[in-house]
């Protein structure tokens, strides 16, 4: 849906992108992730053309933008910043009806779009079309930001650290909220962070860089087992076994292997959901080798064994770093 | 206290007949003076806020700062000398007085506007007019009324002055009354004056009122 090739941005003698490429393909949330200053907003913006690239070429659904007017450009790619940026002199149905307006839409059409977004974030219609900005909280501002992003129904999305200013337990209950509208949606979505725990837990692929280029991409599995770099080791930090533990599920190792006979009765049931991180952490508090996994309706799914976690950790043990 | 009260009745009373001919004599050089400033300082705001005229706005906003800092009298003393006596030196005088406040104001309620807001607009695919009339100036509009309302209230005030170039006005009642030494008529004039200005004001905040947007008003509350 989207690729990238060979990006390059200067300012003056600084070099802000170097030899960016990269591709993300439709439906998938694409993390550009890194420390502050290494070019990954640089990046996201030279692709609504909010900044001009110096080189290479961006291709939206094979067509180069190069080629495409900036402002229709922009009007057909949605865009969530940090800020928000809610136009404070606009009720919230003015302002998701922002780009249907410039695009012309009908009065009736768009504020039916409105009210259907605002659904779609989970907030009541009633309640919070007429409200202005200033009435919501930091929240309510975000969703009502991610359904301004919306409006015209654009397949590329782009999201400039878009919960980074929400407190960590809001920051949560919306990441998962993104997810399930993202399920409903199913946008192509370009989402920069340097919250390497957002990152794992929301992107199909990942995007780490350093200094204006990318030190790797690939999944955030990739990136936690298999580091291409000292300093992608070090991003990912020293428990990266224990993030990778957060990105599978019990449902992933059980198997129908029972414990061996004699031992000690099942003291643990855990949910086929359940992040092994979690799991582990259980039996280890509970000093058992396995526990039973049974779904939501108590039903036996299989059994999880200590020993299958830590094989699953075993496929990448060995790091590239050199 | 009590005499006061009873001089200005008594100055009110005889002469309100030409209070009443004065004061729209009045209002007409300050509408005159101030449209016309409106109608030059608000574009030039606009224009002295854009980055593109940062250089040439340093310049322009020195002029107007010097415009400003000549006393309203010698001022209207210049005026005299180019435009020749009566209400076109007048209006002429309080159109340079007005252009400062206005200018400045408008120019630095567009700058305020927050630059993500801006960012916002570019990026949703808003043409750089369109991020001007529906982000920025809305948004800016509480600073450039501020500065309108100074200066109507620079210009209301100073505007008795204008008697003094044979512009007219209540100035007439003001001068006239301390020349012949006649309190009621000067008190006449003073406190009609000070009406007009208060009267004007308030006109001018419902007009605020009507134009800024509910969302800001709710916003400078909390």
């Amino acid at each position: 849906m989207i690729q990238i090739e060979h990006l390059s941005k200067t300012f003056g003698a600084i070099t802000a992108v170097e030899d960016v490429s990269l591709s993300v393909a439709e439906g998938q949330i694409c993390i550009l992730l890194g420390p502050s200053g290494c070019g990954k907003t640089t990046t996201l913006k030279m692709i609504n053309r909010l900044i001009a690239p110096t080189s290479g070429t961006i291709r939206i659904a094979g067509r180069d933008t190069a080629e495409l007017d900036s402002v229709t450009l922009k009007r057909s790619i949605g865009y969530v910043i940090q800020q928000v940026g809610l136009f404070p002199n606009m009720t919230v149905e003015d302002n998701i009806c922002v780009v249907p307006n410039l695009l012309g839409w009908d009065k009736t059409k768009s504020r039916k779009r409105a009210a259907e977004l605002l659904e779609v974030v989970a907030l009541d219609p009633a309640m919070f079309l007429q409200r202005y900005p200033c009435e919501l909280s930091g929240g309510q501002q975000q969703r009502v930001g991610v359904a301004r992003a919306l409006a015209a129904d654009p397949p590329v999305m782009l999201m400039d650290e878009p919960f980074g200013a929400i407190d960590p337990i809001n920051r949560e209950v919306i990441q998962d909220e993104f997810m399930r509208i993202q399920r409903q949606v199913g946008k192509t979505v370009l989402f920069v962070s340097h919250d390497i725990d957002e990152a794992m837990k929301m992107a199909d692929c990942v995007a780490l860089f350093h200094d204006g280029r990318i030190e790797q991409f690939g999944t955030p599995d990739d990136l936690l087992a298999q580091p291409a770099s000292e300093f992608v080791a070090s991003f990912m930090g020293g428990d990266r076994v224990m993030k990778r533990l957060r990105l599978m599920r019990s449902v992933d190792v059980a198997s129908q292997v029972p414990p061996r006979q004699g031992g000690s009765p099942a003291q643990l049931v855990v949910k086929p959901g359940d992040d092994l991180r979690q799991v582990l952490s259980q039996l280890l508090g509970c000093g058992q080798d396995w526990a039973l996994c049974n779904d939501s309706e108590g039903r036996f799914v299989g059994y999880v064994h200590q020993a299958d976690i830590l094989a699953r950790l075993a496929d990448h043990t060995t790091p590239r770093v050199h | 206290m009590p005499e006061f009260i009873s001089r200005l009745s008594v100055g009110l009373e005889r002469y309100w007949g030409d209070i009443s001919y004065l004061s729209v004599q009045h209002l007409q050089i300050v509408a005159i003076s101030a449209v016309l400033a409106l109608l030059v300082a608000l574009p030039l705001g606009v224009w002295m806020s854009r980055a593109a005229s940062q250089r040439h706005a340093m310049a322009c906003m020195q002029f107007l700062n010097v415009g400003q800092a000549i006393p309203k009298l010698a001022l209207l003393a210049l005026a005299m000398s180019f435009v020749g006596v009566g209400s076109g030196a007048a209006i002429f005088a309080l159109w340079v007085a007005t252009l400062l406040p206005v200018a400045v104001n408008t120019c630095e309620g567009l700058r305020a506007v927050p630059r993500h807001l801006i960012e916002a607009a570019e990026a949703m695919g808003m043409t750089p007019a369109q991020v001007l009339w529906k982000v920025e100036i809305p948004n800016a509009m509480n600073v450039i009324f501020a500065g309108i309302r100074t200066a109507l209230a620079i210009n209301v005030g100073t505007a008795p002055l204008a008697f003094l170039v044979g512009g007219g006005g209540l100035g007439e009642l003001i001068f006239t009354g301390i020349d012949l030494n006649d309190f009621d008529m000067m008190l006449a004039g003073a406190v009609s004056t000070a009406l007009l200005a208060i009267a004007v004001d308030l006109a001018c905040g419902l007009v605020q009122n009507l134009s800024v947007s509910r969302g800001l008003r709710l916003a400078g509350r909390v």
